[in-house]
């Protein structure tokens, strides 16, 4: 998952869900005119990437764009948001969802001329995976063979004396390269999900370049295999690319250059973006939506999509106050979902009423009962409960636009429910996740998910499973554990959707958090483009614009 | 005046020394761990975590962590970003657009204010006068980012006759919104300065006599009334340099230009004391010489004052 770093806007610092869309096309789709857009040009807005650009240690969406557009992956997920399809893959095929045998596309190149080979992801992979390495996306190698012997945890924590042991092996075992175009993956256990992993821009190729120099050198000047390359990046001010002229798959560019702009402000750009100075903004300023101004002031131009990531409020279930799932529910029901997406978020938004968001393959729409307004099952189930002493603190993270919601939220439990119910502010991110990774919260607190690859998976393991990487109350339920388990050992993704359906059932049960809302965008885009599409994950899709 | 000189130079260490300390101190004091909220709600994985505490020295004492810190910076050495930038270049970069915006919006509001505070020192009471001090109480009431917000609204969107935002190459043409916005706050207060003063030494004897011995108006004002009347402007004036370096961060935000505000906020919001300690050490050496500046400027203007 990626964390919009602006310092202002909708989707602010630390907003966990960044900024995800389905695929969604502007009104005018005539097309452009093919002369106007083969050399064209176009300036877009974005924020100063935090480090190098190194795909496996890039988490945040300022440097994850510009990764997305300057390198291709094995598979890549259609502007749709529907199931992954192969892009530099010729074939991924697999018996039991343990061993996949990869062949790759032939005679592709690297920005630097170099050809794409097998050898060039597993070398990526590995150096990605090993521990000392320090790659924050080290995780999503986790599911491969040989996995903890190159990546070995810190036996008493960060905060202790004793340092993580030098691993065992510097590469992975289930990594085999066959020939120059075939490699083979072997996973601990199978896994059916993991084909579609493989379109996220931590398992993209590395060219030889990349181990010749250091990370931080090459990030600065960073060389990849996708439709543009790099011109030059000037630090706070612009990143330039170029089309890649040797790119032989699918996604061409249809323009020429694209100068990534960067903004400290979303007002300057959206202002910018008005007087035709800038082509496209992915994330209009929140002063911009009150009262459907930005439909005013961009007519054709304003690009609404609703993205697969949801807002959330989960319960610190290690605090004994929240165990009962009785409680939990009733809480939950007592919440309207509905006026406060009219309300507080002008109908950007939508009222959440699934576990997984509904774009993501595999979700199913309605399946939480949870999320009904129905303060008359919610007073009988808290009279059931027992009830609730105290206060109930709703905490959020000061730092970005949730003092609003959140405080409505508050409210309508505090009405429904004569919970003393209050939102509690935590001055900045930083504080506010230190808290959650040290399991100290005392009360209800401000979550949110976007997922990282489409699949209905993503929405249950991290969250939902014991021990899960983001399972920060650490809910858990053996009877969840075991259909996920099996979910995700399934030998194809249609069973593994089927189990999945049968633990989020009982996730609905317990309710261990509580969706509140479906995440939404609002981009615009100059008179310039004509044509113009987003991406699965709500990036401005840059193969597909036409001036 | 050679040895006051010397003087003032040796105090500069001390207070140069404590500066430091302090704001190490301060942003170091800010709670939370700087990778808590890094990547996002998932967490930095352990290993990025263990890597980046040792390479920056983050489990070491503030008095280890400041040591290296001024050890380093006493050798030229900055350091560098979490990010792995050069905090060197960070500062070559973006403190010329500082400057170069304060510069403009002082020259505005020295010319404005001090023209306006002489006229309606000069007149008062007249339309003129009103009109000055009417204005003048309602830039001091805006906000910044409300002035700016306006003028960039109904300039470069609603009229365009300005581009929106300044371009990289900071263009004069581009500074003059910028710099007018900048410097609006203080530009009223030159001029009331101005004008108050002005039009007190305006009744002192020495003006009396000038006029009394028939010198032509133009002398007894450009030369002996607004010689003497200006020692409050200079002083104000030369302090709000530094001032508006520092305060120049909602002005830059507004009008996308790359200074020093957009980098000092992003440090401190992930406690990168060492990228905020040697923005505001510059910072602080500014105002430190434009104060000596100001104190040496007095000399020349009043000729009783004389430093031993």
């Amino acid at each position: 998952m990626r964390v919009s770093k602006r310092a202002s806007g909708a989707l602010a610092v630390g907003a966990a869900f960044a900024l995800v869309a389905s695929g969604c096309s502007s009104g005018n789709n005539d097309g452009g005119d093919a002369g106007a857009s083969s050399d064209g040009a176009i300036v877009i807005d974005g924020t100063q990437p935090e480090n190098p650009l190194v795909p496996a240690n890039t988490t945040e969406t300022g440097g994850g764009a510009i990764i997305d557009w300057m390198w291709s992956g094995l598979v890549e997920y259609p502007n749709n948001g529907g199931a992954p399809q192969n892009l530099l893959a010729e074939s991924i095929d697999t018996t039991d969802s343990k061993v996949f045998k990869i062949k790759i596309k032939q005679n592709t190149k690297f920005h630097d001329g170099t050809t794409v080979k097998a050898e060039s992801f597993v070398k990526a992979w590995n150096w990605a995976a090993y521990g000392p390495n320090g790659a924050q996306n080290a995780s999503f190698f986790s599911d491969i063979q040989g996995f903890d012997e190159v990546y070995t945890e810190d036996p008493d924590g960060p905060e202790g004396p004793q340092k993580a042991p030098e691993p065992k092996a510097k590469e992975m075992s289930g990594l085999k390269v066959v020939d120059d175009w075939n490699f083979e993956v072997t996973l601990a256990a199978p896994t059916s999900v993991f084909p579609t992993k493989l379109g996220y821009s931590a398992f993209v190729p590395l060219p030889d370049a990349f181990f010749s120099s250091t990370p931080a050198d090459f990030g600065k000047k960073p060389i990849g295999n996708g439709p543009v390359k790099l011109v030059s990046w000037q630090d706070d001010v612009e990143i330039k690319l170029t089309r890649f002229d040797d790119y032989s798959l699918r996604d061409k560019m249809k323009i020429k250059d694209v100068t990534v702009k960067i903004y400290q402000d979303d007002t300057a750009a959206y202002n910018d973006l008005l007087a035709g100075n800038l082509d496209f903004q992915q994330q209009v300023p929140v002063s911009a939506l009150a009262g459907e101004k930005w439909k005013t002031d961009l007519g054709e131009r304003a690009l609404s999509s609703t993205t697969p990531s949801t807002g959330i409020i989960a319960f610190p279930i290690y605090d004994k106050r929240f165990e009962n799932p009785k409680l939990r529910k009733a809480i939950s029901l007592s919440i309207d979902r509905q006026s406060i997406t009219d309300k507080i978020f002008f109908g950007t938004r939508k009222p959440a009423d699934s576990w997984a968001n509904p774009l993501t393959p595999g979700a199913e729409p309605g399946n939480c009962t949870a999320c009904k307004f129905d303060v008359a099952q919610a007073k009988q189930l808290y009279a059931e409960s027992g009830g609730f002493q105290g206060k109930l603190t709703l905490s959020y993270n000061a730092d970005a636009s949730h003092k609003e919601w959140m405080e409505a939220v508050a409210q309508q439990i505090k009405t429904n429910l004569g919970i003393d119910a209050v939102a509690v502010g935590v001055p900045t991110f930083a504080v506010f996740r230190a808290n959650i990774n040290a399991y100290k919260m005392t009360g209800a607190y401000r979550a949110g998910w976007q997922q990282d690859y489409p699949d209905v998976e993503n929405w249950i393991n991290p969250l939902y499973v014991t021990g899960g990487s983001s399972n920060d109350g650490k809910y858990s339920n053996p009877q969840v554990d075991a259909l996920a388990k099996e979910a995700t050992a399934a030998p194809s993704l249609e069973e593994a959707h089927k189990k999945f359906a049968e633990a989020v059932k009982l996730i609905d049960q317990d309710v261990p958090s509580m969706p509140i809302y479906f995440g939404g965008q609002q981009s615009g885009h100059s008179e310039k483009i004509k044509k113009v599409e987003l991406t699965n994950v709500g990036e401005l899709d840059i193969t597909s614009v036409e001036l | 005046m050679g040895r006051y000189l010397l003087r003032r130079l040796l105090q500069l260490v001390p207070v140069f020394i404590g500066t430091t300390f302090l704001i190490y101190w301060l942003v170091w004091s800010v709670p939370g761990d700087p990778f808590a909220g890094k990547c996002g709600d998932r967490g930095c994985p352990p290993n990025y975590r263990a890597m980046m505490t040792e390479k920056y020295n983050l489990d070491e004492s503030i008095w280890v962590q400041y040591a290296s810190y001024m050890k380093n910076l006493l050798q030229g050495d900055f350091g560098i970003t979490f990010g792995g930038r050069e905090i060197s270049d960070i500062i070559a970069t973006s403190y010329p657009n500082t400057l170069k915006l304060a510069v403009v919006a002082l020259a505005i509001e020295a010319v404005i204010g001090l023209g306006a505070g002489i006229l309606t020192g000069l007149r008062r009471n007249g339309f003129l006068d009103n009109l000055v001090l009417v204005s003048t109480l309602f830039l001091i009431a805006l906000p910044v980012f409300v002035i700016g917000f306006v003028l960039q609204w109904l300039l470069g969107v609603k009229w365009g006759i300005i581009t929106p935002t300044v371009s990289n190459e900071m263009r004069f043409s581009e500074l003059i919104v910028p710099g007018f916005v900048l410097g609006s706050v203080s530009m009223a207060y030159v001029a009331r300065v101005a004008r108050t003063s002005i039009a007190e030494n305006r009744r002192a004897d020495y003006v009396r006599t000038a006029i009394a011995k028939g010198l032509p108006m133009r002398r007894v004002v450009g030369v002996h009334l607004l010689r003497n009347s200006l020692i409050p402007v200079v002083t104000l004036l030369g302090t709000d340099l530094g001032a508006l370096m520092g305060g120049a961060i909602v002005t830059e935000g507004i009008f996308g230009i790359n200074g020093i505000g957009r980098q000092v906020l992003r440090s401190i919001v992930t406690k990168e004391s060492a990228t905020v300690v040697g923005i505001v050490v510059v910072l602080v050496l500014v105002y430190l010489i434009m104060n000596l500046v100001v104190d040496l400027l007095y000399a020349a203007l009043d000729p009783r004052i004389r430093y031993e």
